[in-house]
């Protein structure tokens, strides 16, 4: 597939960029098909969630250009005070945040809104990449695992506070780090099953958690289930090729909060089973890149960089997934590129940017 | 800087592969959810989204010969709340009781009900409708739809029947052409959004009403009304308990009119008729009295004949052979039959007659002497033959069947009181349909009132048809029934029927009712005209007259002046002489 023309010419990864354009886009349409009655509904204009989301994703694309320029080895040099502005943003929003939907996350900057949250995890797996290419010794031992966790032990109390799921992909992304910047496999079994145990104590700690278990077994069973049975209706109205582009009938008040963590049941019920597969299918050939790139990556840096971003993207696609069809309990995770946040897509498409830079070093 | 292992690549190749793997069995999951599941999610989903809101279908007219509408449509309102919708409940409860008149309790119950829609009222009038819109409240609906409206009010109320809460045909013919007249309702799919809004254009399918057909029947105003009018004045001559009267074609079985008086109001059927105040019975017993009043007495009850059955005793005896119109008989004024003394209903005899003279005098020997020379095989025969034992197949519900005797319970004192029309029971329409097929040459008729269906732009839709059964008797019988029948008004006991003019034919009875010591009769008569081709066919039954009784007397005069009347307006010229009559020819 690839033609080596020229074995030291660095490569731009089209292909990459060309999925990313894809799925910004794409994105796009399905936000405003999504979030148009809400937008009009709340605030009297079909477009308002896409005019602000279209405005971060042009921020975004832009924000992709300049760090795709940009050496990722010179703008890893910063990510330690990139690490610290997250931990700093964080904080302030415990004091200072917005409340949206209930849940305090938000700077309000005039008419901006920023979620520190998204910054945090680009900046977590920045400084994770720098932090573990920097290390002359060795990456073994229990001790640099401590260590390694230590280091966003800080960023994940903070984010967990309000944001447990965001909190969680911060966790996970630290995790496949040191896996990745390991060489064996067997103790990973053994963290493994450190961390179920420790997700069923965590589970069984407070009583509204293990409800949350009781409603994933059984969503109509409960009024809290509400919002997953909603989502299972709208994919299952689907069907094989949908109900068409805009004809979603869930998004209309029943799914709360459509153009959220959601949106996928509603792609679900428009596009059918052959639009969300496809559609799983661009986010896989979007993780296979990324996957190229960190193998292919000149450096330890650069493929720890790329399989942060890989990692992120998968954890947040797979667990967005297995919510919105009940596979596992409620949690909220968007879905990348798609679900509405100008945030979250702002950051995306940094990091984006970021593996487009590392491709432009990649020696083929 | 440190360079990037093998190990670090194959690491991140055993994540990619991990989460591969994970994304295809999210993959499946969706397959199962989309395919497999999907027939369960979509109805549920539906079942969410759809506010399934009927839109009623105009229900068909029913229109008489002369095109008249005797059933037609008004339009009403039904009043419903949309609790979702509704911002202020006090001013809605608050109109609800001041407009429809309900209890503030009721209002309340139905407004605060949470449901997707609630009807509070049915049938209001258009008016009350457009000033409850004219409030312009939120989650108020008004939904225009029609109601029944008969504006002749009582006339024919037995036959035309009238429609429920729904719509719906309860009696008469609104019940038996149900199909015919109701339409097929139209529904909007008002897809709503979660807040119970209705969207324009979104998802949002109309099927739109189809209006029934127009029934088109062969009853007559005009004749309805004229033979209600006689009906009437017999009732309130006589003090009777009710008369009913049927006129048909006897040729084709068309019903040109079916009175029962007294009629009840068809615009209020749930009010009886009587004027008696139902206060103090519980509603079973109103219901009873209700449906009482709601009978047609010519189709839902039976009756013994008595001597108007004779036309199917002779009609056997001669198409047997074993009577014709030359022999004698005696009448002493009674006949012994095996130990029991029947008596004629004349007690000093009639002495000796020919039997057409016999026919003309009613007399019960000559009758009884008939169904003997017949016997039970042969009386039975021709019982069913003549179609007595099966329904007419008239186009209204609940026809009664015939009560008659089993064949081998028949001796000879059940086959003399059969021979002169009593011991068993028929409907009227079974008597008045049984002579049609005798007069009209011996085909079996179908009495009907339903003619053609057509939709309301006139387009024939479909013409009812209903099967004649040929070979009833013989075309000779059938005349020398006929020539019988005109001798018997124009000589005999029939002669109050007789018009100057018109040939006419007809046959009187009397009965007592059950029980004989109640000494209630029924007076009847039947007659038809012209009597040598028949074409109007009456038939008048008068239950329990006060007074003279005999239905010569009483009878005969009523079907006599709405012969009088329904001759020259269904266009049969009087023949001066027989003479003319050939030359027309």
């Amino acid at each position: 597939m690839r033609e080596e023309k020229n074995k030291d010419r660095r490569q731009f990864d089209w292909v990459l960029l060309f999925l990313v354009l894809f799925l910004a886009v794409f994105g796009l349409v399905l936000l405003y098909s999504t979030s148009a009655y809400n937008g009009r509904v709340k605030f009297h204009d079909p477009a308002y969630y896409f005019k602000k989301q279209l405005f971060a994703t042009l921020l975004g694309l832009a924000g992709l250009y300049l760090v795709s320029r940009l050496d990722y080895h010179w703008l890893a040099k910063f990510s330690p005070g990139l690490y610290l502005m997250s931990l700093g943003l964080s904080l302030a929003v415990l004091f200072v945040g917005e409340e949206i939907n209930g849940s305090k996350r938000w700077l309000s900057l005039g008419p901006l809104s920023f979620q520190p949250a998204e910054f945090a995890k680009v900046a977590v797996i920045l400084l994770l990449s720098w932090y573990v290419s920097q290390r002359a010794r060795k990456t073994v031992g229990l001790l640099f695992m401590v260590k390694v966790m230590l280091l966003i032990l800080p960023i994940v109390g903070l984010v967990g506070t309000n944001n447990l799921s965001t909190a969680i992909i911060i966790l996970g992304i630290g995790v496949l780090t040191i896996f990745v910047s390991n060489p064996k496999y067997v103790q990973f079994v053994g963290i493994g099953g450190a961390g179920i145990a420790f997700v069923a104590v965590f589970l069984s700690l407070e009583s509204y958690r293990l409800e949350r278990l009781a409603i994933w077994k059984n969503p109509e069973a409960y009024e809290k289930g509400f919002q997953t049975i909603q989502g299972l209706y709208a994919i299952g109205s689907g069907g094989i090729f949908g109900r068409g582009l805009g004809s979603s009938m869930q998004k209309l008040g029943f799914v709360p909060e459509a153009q959220n963590d959601m949106i996928f049941s509603i792609i679900c019920e428009e596009l059918g089973l052959t639009g969300a597969v496809l559609l799983m299918l661009v986010f896989g050939l979007l993780l296979w890149r990324l996957m190229v790139l960190a193998t292919h990556a000149p450096d330890l840096l650069g493929s720890l960089i790329c399989g942060g971003i890989m990692g992120h993207m998968a954890m947040q696609v797979i667990l967005n997934i297995a919510v919105v069809t009940n596979t596992i309990p409620n949690t909220g995770i968007t879905l990348p590129f798609v679900s509405y946040g100008g945030t979250s897509v702002l950051f995306l498409l940094g990091e984006m940017g970021l593996a487009l830079s590392v491709s432009r070093r990649e020696k083929r | 800087m440190r360079r990037n292992k093998t190990y670090n690549k194959k690491k991140v190749l055993v994540i990619f592969l991990a989460c591969a793997g994970m994304l295809l069995g999210l993959a499946g999951r969706l397959l199962y959810l989309m395919v497999y599941r999907s027939d369960y999610y979509a109805q549920k989903a539906d079942d969410l989204h759809q506010r399934e809101r009927d839109i009623k279908a105009a229900r068909g007219k029913i229109i008489d010969a002369n095109g008249t509408v005797l059933a037609a449509n008004k339009t009403v309102c039904t009043i419903s709340v949309i609790h979702s919708q509704i911002t202020d409940p006090e001013a809605v409860v608050d109109m609800l009781v001041k407009e429809l008149g309900i209890t503030e309790e009721t209002a309340r119950k139905r407004v605060e009900k949470v449901s997707s829609i609630e009807r509070v009222k049915t049938n209001v009038e258009k008016e009350v409708g457009d000033r409850i819109r004219a409030y312009h409240l939120d989650g108020v609906k008004v939904d225009e739809d029609f109601r029944r409206y008969y504006p002749y009010g009582s006339l024919a109320s037995k036959v035309l029947g009238f429609t429920g809460g729904d719509n719906q045909g309860i009696i008469g013919l609104e019940v038996k052409y149900e199909e015919v007249l109701e339409g097929i309702n139209g529904k909007i799919l008002t897809t709503t959004d979660a807040r119970g809004v209705e969207l324009d254009g979104v998802g949002e399918s109309r099927v739109e009403p189809v209006a029934g057909y127009n029934l088109h029947i062969s009853l007559d105003r005009n004749i309805q009304l004229y033979a209600q009018q006689e009906a009437l004045r017999v009732m309130e001559e006589k003090q009777a308990q009710r008369v009913s009267i049927l006129l048909m074609n006897p040729q084709n079985g068309e019903i040109y009119a079916c009175v029962n008086v007294p009629e009840f109001d068809l615009n209020d059927p749930f009010t009886l008729n009587t004027g008696e105040d139902t206060t103090g019975l519980t509603e079973k017993e109103k219901q009873d009295l209700l449906n009482q009043m709601w009978r047609n007495p010519c189709i839902n009850d039976t009756y013994e004949p008595g001597s108007t059955f004779k036309i199917i005793t002779m009609s056997a005896g001669l198409e047997e052979g074993v009577v014709s119109l030359g022999d004698t008989f005696n009448c002493g004024g009674y006949r012994i039959v095996d130990d029991r003394r029947i008596h004629c209903h004349k007690r000093t005899g009639h002495g000796t007659e020919t039997f057409l003279q016999g026919a003309e005098n009613s007399c019960n020997p000559v009758f009884i002497d008939v169904g003997m020379r017949l016997g039970v095989d042969n009386y039975y025969k021709y019982f069913k033959q003549f179609g007595l034992l099966n329904k007419t197949g008239i186009d209204l519900p609940g026809e009664a069947s015939t009560i008659m005797h089993k064949k081998e319970d028949i001796g000879n004192v059940e086959l003399a009181t059969i021979s002169f029309g009593q011991s068993f029971q028929i409907t009227p329409i079974q008597l008045a349909t049984t002579v049609s097929s005798l007069i009209n040459g011996g085909r079996r008729v179908t009495p009907h009132f339903g003619v053609e269906v057509r939709d309301d732009d006139g387009t024939l839709i479909e013409t009812l048809e209903y099967g004649d059964v040929g070979g009833v008797v013989s075309e000779e019988t059938s005349e020398t029934v006929r020539y019988i029948l005109e001798h018997v008004v124009s000589e005999g006991s029939g002669k109050n029927a007789a018009i100057e003019g018109y040939t006419i034919g007809g046959k009187t009875a009397t009965s007592q009712t059950l029980p004989r010591s109640a000494n209630r009769y029924i007076s009847s008569f039947i007659g038809f005209a012209p009597a040598e081709n028949p074409t109007v066919l009456g038939l008048c039954v008068i239950h329990d007259p006060q007074g003279v009784y005999y239905g010569g007397t009483i009878a005969a005069p009523v079907i006599r002046r709405i012969f009088e009347n329904v001759l020259p307006y269904l266009g049969i010229e009087k023949a001066e002489t027989p003479q003319e009559d050939k030359t027309v020819d």
